[in-house]
């Protein structure tokens, strides 16, 4: 049964990124054997390569986009939900893609592998977006898995990295037994694992719901919802920073929309899960947020910052209407730019080895390095949510939907825990603007590649914040479709 | 006409002229809103010069602002005190000076900007656009313990506005829009209403962000230590400015949209209004630091704002709003003179000053002048807002106003004893007797202040007239005012009216503030 030109279409950004992160892994070693003492060539060849394909899997995603419907007899729906996250997904590739090569160089690792590596991942999450089956689901979630935990261990000389890979590993490889587990269990009650087909073919409600407890754990490991959250700050610190930067979206955003599907086709599953949502939002802003204040590490905080803030998409979940599900997914986009803008800042001010995070070795950044100083506080300040930013707006469509299904209480938790937020946040302002230097920065130029990502994730978070508007009617209409 | 302003402020970056370029943009400024007094219409009750665009689509949101007497005057206070603050700080900034003046000029942007928005969420914007360059302010150019104060700043500021948004997003999930006005009509003919607890719980959301930007008694803690700690200009756009913002929220939100609420509790706000009159008063006594003695004067007096508002009478309402001009200018001058000071001195010690008469007469002078003012002088601007605000509380409450009367007395018995403290005497510290007294540049500022002080005390129906109709309005659309104000308000109105001067009531009414 060979794929219909049809189905090909719907699956163009995946396979524009596999082929070009096996043509990496091809080229490499030639180019890198034949490129005589330092390795510069191979190098480039593979960034270019890496930058190509996530490029020309954002320009593919137009042929899903002009092809809706299912593929692969029902196991893939492409609809301007799966279009959305495609787009963000690929995006997060390709700025990662852009700033990881000075990074890679200046730790002095391959380029090759890690590309392949990223650009694999990132075709899992997008069939991720897309798998209306289960089992489909699962091995997409599997293949950006594990093209993560190799990530995280990237530099194999450190020992907190190959921690951070271990721990990742262990305890992701239990995550996803848990969510396929929930599979079986699903497929025992309803004799299907096509999620449209769920509610019509169910036939015993109670093995649902303990399948579906299970798939909750398992995707909520992902995402790192409470109480399966204490991974994160460790495979965060200690993964390189750019690929945290990744880590800490693509697949966060991948797992949400696998999340939000199955919440939302699956009717059985909304009534029940409400209050599991609620109470696990709660316990993930606060775990998020308290943990964060205490944190010396800037590139720690940002890791506990990025499970509060899993904690406010919760919210949006738990809203269970349209404008929740508008309201995911254009914080996921705004999420990502913020996150993505963040690491890459820490990746590249960190030096050789990720000497410098603590938040004493930010201070008086502002006085030798303005320009970045600045980005990093569009970062944040987006990060805290304040207006004009697109973190701000994100939040207000997370108040908005949840202030329409009546959910006053969480609103009102999830503006104590943004003040909390502020705290953390500022502080690191405080620091770079308010302090004196307490060692000297170096003056070396800024690497272009990263410029490129700080330019472009500042402008995205200052077009998401003034005019929303395009990006929000795409949201809605993803999520209009869905429903 | 204030988007076009806000435009502007963003040239003042590149520029090395920083100094003179923001004092003539911000100059600029005044004048175009000096344009807007001519052009004010003061018999209209609605809001004019009103400018409406759409920028988000979903949910929708519009660029909609104008303005109306209430905000006229706050509008033109701002941009007044702007080039004063940018004068008052042209020889102590000297680092960093560019984004010194970047902020100072957002931060006008942002509480203009706040004067005029006539959408919700515009508002919440500016709302927060102006908490960062504040933050700035203080945390950057500040004195000693400067990123504690801003950080407390920001952090009281914020709970407060985080839960008025959930606030504006409950509001809007209820009439499907952010447009005050709109939002206005609809309550008003009851298309929407809400339950008694609900409406609570929306007036606190607001109230609550308001309370603690005046700062109403158990909010008050961020006031004195932001203030001390901030430079002289901050200092002088917080107090004179910022603050206001708390109380214009209350006059703009609270009452005409939550009237209900707003009735209920106001016997509980006006106690803890008293109660910040009276307590802002006693801890200024015992200050040891000049400048936070005036921090805390602040609290008084903007007690005095809030019990005005809340008695929800004609006078009151419209002395409160006097109130906050003249708060504005005096105390935006007393943190001007303070800063003087620290400039030649670099303290804020009392005990550190004592016989500056002597080396200083100018400058004491002009001193003793701005006290007198703050603590309410007749025939000076700080009397005729207070004497306002006692005189439409006491028809309705007349403990309170009995309560606020004995604040007047102990602001008095503050602001002489310190005068007395720092400029009689000998001049005990050697240091001093050298100091140099006010130059051309200071004395034309304060020249500038006091001529304001002694124009808003002799003239302040040329201020009333304008405000009047607004203030009515929002009496108005409060629909069912407390039992037996109807008829009072009627009254107080009519002798409100332009020609009968406040200064000419005292004549005939001495007794209604003394007790």
């Amino acid at each position: 049964m060979f794929p219909s030109t049809q189905d090909l279409m719907c699956v163009a950004p995946e396979l524009v990124l596999c082929v070009a992160g096996i043509l990496i892994m091809v080229l490499d070693p030639f180019v890198v054997a034949s490129g005589s003492g330092s390795h510069r060539g191979g190098r480039r060849v593979a960034d270019v390569l890496a930058l190509l394909g996530s490029a020309g899997a954002l320009a593919a995603i137009v042929l899903p986009a002009t092809h809706q419907g299912t593929a692969f007899s029902g196991l893939l729906r492409i609809d301007p939900f799966s279009i959305f996250l495609h787009i963000v997904v690929c995006s997060v590739a390709f700025l990662v893609a852009l700033g990881a090569p000075s990074y890679l160089d200046r730790e002095g690792l391959p380029h090759g592998e890690f590309f392949a590596l990223v650009l694999f991942a990132t075709a899992g999450m997008g069939v991720m977006a897309t798998a209306q089956e289960l089992i489909t689901g699962f091995v997409a979630l599997e293949v950006s898995s594990i093209s993560s935990y190799i990530l995280a261990s990237y530099r194999r000389e450190s020992k907190k990295s190959n921690e951070a890979a271990m721990k990742y590993f262990l305890l992701g490889s239990f995550a996803s037994a848990f969510f396929l587990y929930g599979i079986a269990l699903v497929y025992g009650a309803s004799g299907t694992s096509i999620l449209p087909q769920i509610d019509a073919a169910l036939v015993h409600p109670t093995l649902l719901t303990l399948g579906l407890a299970l798939i909750f754990v398992g995707l909520g490991f992902k995402v790192a919802a409470a109480p399966f959250q204490l991974w994160t700050p460790d495979v965060y610190e200690g993964a390189p920073a750019p690929v945290t930067a990744m880590m800490s979206t693509g697949p966060k955003a991948a797992a949400f929309a696998l999340f939000l599907r199955i919440l939302t086709v699956v009717a059985h599953a909304g009534a029940i899960w409400f209050w599991v949502i609620w109470i696990s939002a709660v316990i993930t802003m606060f775990a998020g947020n308290l943990a964060a204040i205490a944190q010396t590490s800037v590139k720690r905080m940002l890791a506990y910052s990025s499970i509060a803030h899993a904690g406010y998409i919760l919210v949006a979940f738990a809203a269970r209407n349209e404008i929740g599900t508008a309201a995911v997914l254009f914080y996921l986009a705004a999420y990502a730019l913020m996150k993505v803008g963040a690491f890459t800042t820490v990746a590249w001010l960190g030096g050789s080895g990720e000497r410098y995070l603590d938040l004493d070795d930010y201070a008086g950044l502002a006085h030798t390095r303005p320009v970045t100083a600045a980005c990093l506080s569009i970062f944040l300040l987006s990060l805290l949510g304040l207006p004009v930013t697109a973190g701000f707006l994100g939040k207000l469509y997370i108040f908005d939907a949840a202030l329409h299904s009546h959910l006053v209480w969480l609103a009102v938790i999830l503006a104590i825990n943004s003040v909390i937020g502020a705290y953390y946040y500022l502080r690191v302002i405080v620091a770079m603007y308010m302090r004196e230097p307490k060692r000297t920065f170096s003056t070396e130029k800024i690497p272009a590649g990263v410029a490129a990502v700080l330019t472009l994730a500042v402008a995205g978070i200052l077009y998401l914040g003034l005019f929303p508007n395009r990006i929000m009617e795409l949201a809605s209409q993803a999520a209009t479709l869905l429903h | 006409m204030a988007g076009a302003s806000a435009l502007l402020l963003l040239q003042g970056r590149d520029h090395v002229w920083i100094r003179r370029l923001a004092l003539t943009i911000s100059l600029a400024e005044l004048a175009l809103s000096a344009l807007l007094l001519r052009g004010f219409d003061a018999a209209a009750t609605g809001y004019q010069f009103e400018e409406l665009r759409d920028w988000i689509a979903q949910p929708p949101i519009h660029y909609h602002l104008g303005l109306d007497g209430i905000s006229l005057f706050l509008v033109l206070l701002t941009t007044l005190l702007t080039p004063i603050s940018i004068l008052a700080s042209w020889k102590s900034i000297h680092d960093r000076v560019k984004g010194f003046f970047f902020a100072l000029l957002m931060l006008e942007a942002g509480v203009i900007g706040v004067f005029l928005s006539l959408d919700l969420f515009l508002f919440f914007l500016f709302w927060e656009m102006m908490l960062i360059p504040m933050y700035f302010l203080i945390g950057i150019w500040g004195h000693e313990h400067r990123i504690y104060a801003a950080v407390k700043f920001v952090l009281y500021t914020m709970l407060g506005s985080i839960l008025m948004i959930v606030g504006i997003l409950w509001l809007y999930n209820a009439t499907g829009t952010f447009d005050l006005p709109v939002i206005q009509s609809l309550l008003q003919s009851g298309h929407v209403s809400f339950s008694q607890h609900t409406e609570l719980l929306l007036f606190g959301s607001f109230f609550l962000a308001f309370a603690i930007k005046v700062p109403l008694f158990p909010f008050h803690t961020w006031l004195p230590d932001a203030h001390t700690e901030a430079p002289t200009a901050g200092s002088i756009m917080l107090a004179g400015v910022l603050l206001k913002l708390g109380t214009y929220g209350m006059l703009r939100f609270c009452l005409p949209l939550f009237a209900d609420a707003a009735h209920q509790l106001a016997p509980y706000i006006a106690v803890l209004a008293v109660i910040g009159i009276l307590y802002g008063a006693l801890v200024s006594m015992v200050q040891t630091d000049l400048k936070r003695l005036v921090a805390y004067s602040s609290v008084s007096h903007l007690g005095f704002v809030v019990l005005g508002i809340f008695a929800f009478g004609q006078i009151s309402v419209q002395g409160a709003l006097y109130q906050m001009l003249n708060h504005g200018i005096s105390t935006g001058a007393l943190f001007l003179l303070v800063g003087m000071l620290y400039d030649r001195r670099h303290t804020f010690e009392i005990r550190q000053y004592g016989g500056l008469a002597t080396p200083m007469p100018v400058y004491a002078g002009f001193f003793l002048f701005v006290s007198l003012s703050s603590l309410g002088l007749p025939m000076l601007n700080g009397f005729v807002g207070e004497f306002l605000i006692l005189n439409g509380t006491w028809q309705q409450h007349a403990l309170w106003a009995g309560l606020g009367t004995v604040g007047v007395i102990f602001s008095s018995l503050y602001l002489l004893w310190v005068y007395q403290r720092v400029f009689y005497g000998d001049v005990t510290n050697e240091k001093n007797s050298s100091l140099a007294d006010a130059d051309a540049r200071e004395r034309s500022l304060l020249w500038v202040m006091a001529a304001f002080i002694l124009f808003m005390g002799v003239a302040s129906p040329l201020f009333t007239r304008r405000t009047e109709a607004s203030v009515q309005r929002v009496l108005q659309q409060m629909n069912r005012p407390a039992p037996n104000a109807p008829v009072e308000a009627q009254r107080n109105f009519a002798s409100a009216r332009p020609g009968a001067s406040p200064v000419a009531q005292l004549q005939t009414s001495p007794g209604a503030t003394v007790r």
